[in-house]
């Protein structure tokens, strides 16, 4: 016995790293039919480490504070050494993580991976999705530019549209009564401390609820069914490592080309992952003449404009948009198919899911545009079709004709 | 207003713009041009940075464009300020809010937000308006509170307009020509606008060659791991 394997043998009498190793990795049986949307899970994870990474050196040289913060990133593009790539790394990081969460979560919806048993999976990946907004929101202020300061103007003063506690609300998430230095420090705490601790939490959460009822694939139907009876093992199953691993790599690094190219060539990305009027130092006297959101949440930032005040109270818009990021906890249980998987699903969930993809990136588009009466209709009716979809979903699914599915994964 | 002095504009790109949508001069710049950002440079420090600062620029880092510390300290450098230091100035914010009616702003990061092609037709943009405080109206930003600082570069235009039906149009026309030629003044800020979207981001050539070897290297990486992938899951149907 050589000394590596003693030390190992000494560590896991102490602690269970082999049987870690072995439960998550080496004997984590894996459906072997995973095609490309099944790549987005483990860059999903890939980008939180890169923000991770990035974040705290970005965090060595940024200052929180309202008089220094402009200057201090800018600091970090030009005195920094090698600031200005760790600054656009965390920058196209931020909006390459929404990208890939998108796909990761449409996975999910199209072979219903939420389905019995993975409800819990995926209310963990919705809980991790709210916190990456409440991170990317909180992160968007740090650079105290026009449309940082105005941006997190605005949808804090959302929350005091809530009836009764919404003004203390508001008030007592700026600390102040605008947004001021003290919001500025306390998001910066929240960005950099609290937060990713919530985020880090939930991913181990996911992954562990994950590989506790084993992973879905893009026929929707269980591996578990079909064991050899010998070793037990599923017999359309293969170890994640190294089958996975090996295959991940080649992910990873057609991830890291496409992140690459927008990192070194268009970091602002014509002024949608860095908006240009951002480049303004934040000034309380002066509103910029458009405040957008960030293109990741244009599609809810659509949803609150079109829908009309009541009373003169924006609530309506807010319970909208909250409603429409809220209503996907609820898929595990709107979905009655008699099946999982979109390959075997009927012509009407295909529409559904057709008409659903067209509005959230029509919404998108909308949501970055200046308003005007035509875009609010527009709004208005892409709106009704995403809530349609998820509201109407218990009837036509259980409406829809499926076709019969097999009893072994195919190609 | 009155006394135009009727000289059909020599401009090598006569401005011409909808009332209700500007419409943007392409700016010829290159950041590559060293020669170019050096005089970019040197325009800025002698008009820009007597009202305005560059708080983010440091003098040294004009290194990138081809200069030594020394022609940094012997050209470039008007005030008290170290090589090493930023190009800050001494005008105080509530002055120059009284004097312009708003303080002029840092342009470190100016090319950023307003784009090379906007600075580009703004800097020619000047025309004569009495009705301003300073006599000074711009196109691109109407009722602007900068005076034409370089005006006796450019000389004085004035705003023509012509109606056609529905139709506005708005001209420049040069009604009093100055130290340069239109072409030459075009260049001038040409060269200017380059230094400023050089100055917005200093590393931006430099990312870009970076840029070419981080994907080269990502794929060639790629095509051991394919292979590695193929060969571990040919057994696999």
């Amino acid at each position: 016995m050589n000394s590596l394997t003693s030390l190992l043998g000494w560590v896991d009498e102490r602690f269970p790293l082999t049987k870690l190793w072995k439960e998550h990795l080496s004997e984590y049986y894996a459906p072997k039919n995973f095609n490309f949307w099944y790549f987005f899970g483990s860059l999903a994870l890939l980008a939180l480490v890169i923000q991770i990474v990035s974040g705290i050196f970005l965090a060595m040289n940024y200052k929180p504070d309202a008089g220094l913060a402009f200057y201090s990133v800018e600091y970090i593009m030009r005195d920094v050494e090698w600031g200005w790539l760790i600054r656009y790394i965390h920058s196209t990081g931020a909006s390459m993580f929404f990208a890939v969460i998108y796909l990761h979560m449409f996975r999910g919806l199209i072979y219903g991976s939420y389905r019995k048993p993975r409800e819990l999976v995926w209310i963990f990946g919705m809980l991790i999705y709210l916190a990456l907004m409440a991170e990317s929101f909180m992160g968007y202020l740090l650079p105290w530019g026009q449309l940082s300061y105005w941006g997190a103007q605005v949808i804090v003063n959302l929350f005091s549209a809530i009836p009764f506690i919404g003004p203390d609300l508001s008030l007592w998430i700026r600390g102040d009564y605008v947004i001021s230095d003290a919001t500025l420090n306390r998001f910066f705490a929240f960005h950099v401390v609290a937060v990713p601790l919530v985020l880090i939490g939930l991913v181990v959460a996911h992954i562990i609820a994950l590989h506790e009822v084993g992973s879905n694939n893009p026929d929707g139907i269980e591996i578990k069914k079909h064991k050899d009876p010998k070793t037990g093992l599923p017999l359309d199953g293969i170890p994640f490592h190294p089958y996975y691993t090996v295959k991940d790599i080649v992910g990873v690094i057609v991830f890291l080309m496409v992140f690459s190219a927008i990192l070194f060539f268009k970091p602002d990305m014509g002024g949608y992952f860095l908006e240009y009027a951002n480049f303004v130092p934040a000034d309380t006297m002066q509103t910029p003449q458009h405040i957008g959101a960030l293109w990741y949440f244009n599609p809810f930032y659509a949803i609150l404009r079109a829908t009309p005040p009541m009373f003169g109270s924006p609530l309506p818009g807010v319970i909208a948009m909250g409603a429409a990021v809220m209503v996907f906890f609820f898929l595990p249980w709107l979905d009655r198919g008699a099946v999982k998987s979109i390959r075997y699903r009927g012509t009407i969930y295909k529409v559904a899911v057709g008409l659903f993809v067209i509005s959230f990136i029509s919404l998108g588009i909308l949501g970055a545009q200046v308003p005007n009466p035509l875009y609010t209709i527009l709004s208005q009716i892409f709106g009704v079709i995403y809530f349609a979809f998820f509201l109407l979903m218990p009837w036509y699914t259980k409406i829809d004709k499926c076709k019969p599915v097999p009893e072994r994964v195919t190609g | 207003m009155k006394k135009i002095l009727f000289l059909v504009s020599l401009l090598a790109s006569t401005m011409a713009f909808a009332s209700s949508d500007l419409h943007l001069d392409k700016a010829p710049t290159n950041l590559s041009d060293q020669q170019s950002l050096q005089r970019g440079a040197k325009t800025f420090v002698n008009y820009c940075l007597s009202c305005h600062s560059a708080q983010a620029m440091r003098y040294n880092r004009l290194q990138d464009i081809g200069l030594t510390e020394q022609q940094i300290k012997d050209n470039l450098i008007f005030t008290d300020a170290k090589v090493g230091d930023t190009m800050t100035n001494s005008m105080s914010k509530k002055d120059a809010k009284v004097w312009f009616g708003a303080s002029p702003p840092d342009l470190s990061v100016i090319a950023r937000f307003r784009g090379v092609d906007w600075l580009y037709t703004y800097l020619r943009g000047f025309y004569r308006d009495e009705t301003r405080p300073t006599g000074w109206n711009n196109v691109a930003f109407d009722k602007v509170g900068m005076p034409h600082v370089l005006n006796e570069l450019q000389g004085e235009q004035v705003l023509h307009v012509e109606k056609h039906g529905e139709h506005e149009t708005q001209k420049l026309v040069l009604a009093k020509p100055g130290k340069m030629t239109p072409v030459e003044y075009d260049g001038m800020v040409a060269d200017l606008v380059n230094y400023l979207d050089y100055m917005g981001e200093p590393a931006k050539t430099k990312r870009m060659t970076l840029g070419i070897y981080v994907l080269l290297f990502l794929a060639i990486f790629f095509v051991p791991a394919y292979y590695l992938k193929k060969e571990y899951w040919k057994d696999i149907h």
